[in-house]
């Protein structure tokens, strides 16, 4: 396995919370793409993170477009590229407000076209750069600031909607493992074609946990199968191996929950219904992975 | 009551008095407050409204227009990327007669992305056929917004309203607050062409070029009725809950040799300016415009105009500026483009454009020499 | 017109304290207006609230130029931020600290906020409240009164605690 390389692209003077594994991410992302690489960036807390006019705290090129548009204008990025001969990694970094409410339309279109490029979701489960509203990622249960009784309805499932596009290459993760999420942004670069990766990133002002409890959060939603590793390369399922131990043995879902402010006085039958859709998860992934589905 | 509260409190404090059925809204800074407050109140259980977290504003838009055709009352609030996301549904709204209220914080447009005050996101619905007005205070922008739904939901007029808050200026500040028992002063809505099991109807269908501009026409009809009925429904308001609005808000404009034109806080901070000048001996006024469409008839003859205005037309000039001119074609007039994307304004500011105006020219605030 | 600004960080309650002072200044028949200036930061980073209070009504909106009081909720924004900036010749800077803070050409005075919120275990998720506590020590400037203060404080929240800091605010406070 390739050791994850010193270089930075991503300088410490982002404006970005304490804890933040947004950033954290996006500095294993660029570890694995290097210079060649332009971020395409929808509105989120990483069009804030950036700093203000006239500094920003990357130095790779980040263009910043309107909320809903962040994989068409990849699209046009990545085919004007190819027009001129150039290999320029094409990245959009998009929340999942941005990815899977208002950009999914974008994301469909740029998917089903086949654009060269690679799309992160990084997915801290609400609106952060707004002041954490729901999103469609939110789970059920959770509190924010437009559910203040707990979420009613189930987290979206993004990577289902995803999958039916049948790209080559689509994964989980997350910086809580940082070899796996780079190993994978490596193998996404490499493979040409659409390819998509989903990255579970805890957010302490949003989940309301202490600033250092970030990675222990994103180790425990793998523990507990909330999140589970993977990736299909041209069809071919494979769970990652933390996820391939902890479903040996899974953590008590409480575990991740009570942790967590933002899950304060969820009902039972909300546990039970989150637990049942990681079982659900669980199994079909288990299923696919046999080639049994 | 009385309390403090923030512009986005007191619209939200309206919107649950005048008890919309359906509210349909997306969150964008800086309106979360308005969104993330009426969510509150249906989770509390003090607004019996639907409350529906939409992907996106074209969809806060288009559900308000679903929910409208039925018959029921339904409201929104957004901003800036908001507003310019939902612009093919706000023609929708207007040309399908719905008298859907929306509250916008005004917010410059990217890029680069500027989350502060200017009026460009509204002049860009300019030709919409969304009645637009434009408030100054918190309890301007909750008793206009009370004032919007009655518009709104006139028979002789069914055209969606929009009230317009300048972003964190007002929407974020905190002032004392009046909420009142509006009681019938918003009569039950009723919609005479909403879907109607009993009595079918094709909505929108196919129309052809020999009717198409008949229906934009009766838009127009509609507009140039609003103006007795948004006076209609300021003296009413006037006369129940003792505070009185108008087209414009007028500040020792009688005898004044100069007048400030404005919208929003700007006409606030100009009044500030008035002051000062006529200290000096400068007989200035401040005319600050609260309707901006329908555009109010202005008793400007005879006088210097300075226009501040927080919206550009490239190409052309300050948007506000455009909208006097073309009105009054002689008006001698100096356009100030000040304010753009929460560029800090004074009452020094504003002093000095009036003390240093050339007629006839147009000034940009910070980059002019 | 009497204008005050306060420094405070993210999420500790500059802005809370700017509502409560406003709230306290309408109660004493004055007229108000609190400000927060938001910029692109995130949480914990310095945050500026303006606060006018005035027996007329009050028309602008633009920021505070040069204020009559400030008010430092945290001493460690002083590293950074000139919390000085404008402020009138007889103006009055207002800090929270254990310590003495000198300061050239102005008046200081300092009072251990964090300490009298912890006295009372007025703590929420780790963090000492400070919105209400400095409301004490402001009406012992006489900026708004000690009855007004305690009634806004209770308009907004129904813990007792708060109260009392206030209290403790008040009576601590050496002018
Ligand atoms: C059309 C439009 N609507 C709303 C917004 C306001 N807005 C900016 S970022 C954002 C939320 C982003 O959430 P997500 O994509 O999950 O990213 P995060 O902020 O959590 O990183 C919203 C609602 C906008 N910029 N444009
Ligand atoms: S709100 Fe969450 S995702 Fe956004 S910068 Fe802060 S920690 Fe990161
Ligand atoms: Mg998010």
């Amino acid at each position: 396995m390739a050791e994850i390389p010193k270089e930075e692209y991503l300088e410490k003077c982002t404006t970005a919370c304490a804890g933040c594994t947004s950033s954290l991410t996006l500095r294993y992302v660029l570890k694995a793409a290097g210079p060649d690489t332009v971020l395409v960036v929808p509105a989120c807390c990483t069009s804030i993170l950036q700093g203000i006019y006239p500094n920003t705290s990357f130095s790779v090129p980040v263009y910043n477009i309107a909320f809903a548009a962040a994989a068409a204008c990849a699209s046009g990025m990545s085919e004007a590229f190819a027009s001129m001969g150039k290999k320029t990694n094409v990245i959009v970094y998009a929340g999942d407000g941005g990815t899977i409410d208002i950009g999914i339309q974008a994301l469909s279109g740029a998917l089903e076209r086949g654009t060269d490029f690679l799309y992160i979701c990084y997915d801290n489960e609400a609106y952060g750069n707004t002041g954490m509203q729901r999103s469609g990622a939110t789970p059920m249960g959770a509190r924010t600031t437009t559910t203040p009784g707990g979420k009613t309805d189930a987290k979206k499932d993004l990577d289902r909607i995803v999958a039916a596009h049948n790209i080559p290459y689509q994964a989980t993760a997350t910086p809580a493992y940082p070899k796996d999420l780079y190993e994978k942004v490596k193998t996404a670069l490499a493979t040409p074609g659409p390819s998509f990766i989903h990255i579970l990133a805890p957010c302490p002002p949003g989940w309301r946990i202490a600033s250092d409890m970030s990675v222990t959060v994103g180790k425990l939603a793998v523990k507990t199968g909330s999140w589970v590793l993977w990736e299909r390369k041209y069809g071919e399922l494979r769970i990652s191996s933390p996820s391939k131990s902890a479903m040996k043995k899974r953590a008590p879902l409480r575990e991740y929950l009570s942790v967590q402010g933002r899950f304060k006085g969820i009902s039972d039958s909300a546990v039970n219904e989150l637990e049942q859709a990681i079982e659900k998860n669980i199994a079909q992934l288990a299923k696919e992975e046999a080639g049994e589905c | 009551m009385l309390t403090v509260a923030t512009g986005n409190k007191a619209v939200a404090a309206a919107v649950k008095a005048a008890k919309p059925a359906v509210v349909a809204a997306y969150p964008i800074t800086p309106q979360t407050e308005i969104v993330e407050q009426i969510a509150e109140y249906v989770t509390a259980g003090e607004m019996d409204a639907r409350y529906i977290p939409v992907e996106s504003e074209h969809s806060a838009m288009t559900a308000c227009i679903g929910a409208s055709i039925t018959g029921v009352r339904s409201f929104t609030a957004t901003s800036s990327h908001g507003l310019l996301y939902m612009h093919e549904m706000l023609h929708w709204a207007a040309g399908a007669r719905l008298p859907i209220v929306m509250a916008n914080v005004n917010r410059a447009l990217g890029p680069g992305w500027n989350v502060w005050a200017e009026h460009t996101d509204a002049f860009s619905q300019r030709d919409t056929g969304w009645i637009q007005l434009f408030v100054s205070t918190v309890q301007e922008a909750y008793d206009t917004t009370l004032m919007a739904f009655r518009i709104a939901e006139n028979t002789g007029i069914l055209l969606p309203v929009m009230v317009n808050l300048d972003g964190f200026v007002l929407s974020h500040i905190m002032q004392s607050l009046e909420t009142v028992e509006i009681g019938d002063y918003i009569p039950p809505m009723v919609l005479p062409h909403r879907i109607d099991t009993g009595n079918p109807a094709g909505y929108g269908t196919l129309t052809g070029p020999g009717d198409h501009f008949k229906f934009r026409w009766e838009i127009e009809k509609a507009m140039r009725n609003s103006p007795a009925v948004i006076a209609d429904a300021e003296e009413e308001f006037a006369m129940r809950f003792g505070r009185k609005y108008g087209p414009v808000d007028e500040y020792l404009c009688d005898d004044a040799d100069v007048l400030i034109v404005s919208m929003g806080t700007l006409g606030k901070e100009a009044e500030v300016a008035v002051d000062n000048l006529r200290k000096e001996g400068i007989k200035a006024g401040s005319l600050r415009i609260r309707w901006f469409r329908p555009f109010p008839e202005l008793d400007i003859s005879d006088r210097d105009l300075v226009v501040l205005d927080r919206g550009y037309s490239f190409g052309f000039g300050g948007v506000l500026t455009d909208s006097i001119k073309s009105r009054y074609r002689d008006s001698s007039l100096f356009s100030v483009v000040a304010g753009l994307g929460g560029q800090e304004v004074t009452y020094d500011d504003i002093a000095e454009f009036v003390r240093n105006r050339r007629m006839g020219e147009e000034y940009w605030f910070g980059v002019d020499a | 017109m009497f204008e005050i600004r306060i420094h405070s960080r993210g999420g500790q309650g500059g802005v809370t304290a700017a509502r409560l002072l406003a709230m306290a200044a309408f109660l004493d028949k004055k007229h108000a207006t609190a400000a927060p200036f938001y910029g692109a930061e995130r949480r914990g980073a310095p945050v500026t609230s303006f606060v006018r209070i005035d027996s007329e009504p009050i028309k602008i909106y633009s920021q505070i130029r040069s204020p009559n009081l400030i008010v430092v909720l945290d001493a460690s924004i002083m590293d950074t931020v000139d919390v000085l900036q404008g402020i009138q010749k007889a103006g009055t800077v207002l800090i929270n600290s254990p310590h003495p803070v000198d300061l050239p050409g102005v008046k200081v005075l300092t009072i251990d906020l964090t300490g009298i919120a912890l006295a009372v275990d007025l703590v929420v998720s780790g963090s000492p409240i400070l919105n209400t506590p400095v409301l004490g020590a402001l009406a012992r400037m006489g900026v708004i009164s000690r009855e007004s203060a305690e009634a806004a404080i209770r308009d907004m929240f129904s813990d007792e605690r708060n109260v009392k800091a206030a209290e403790a605010a008040y009576k601590e406070l050496v002018l």
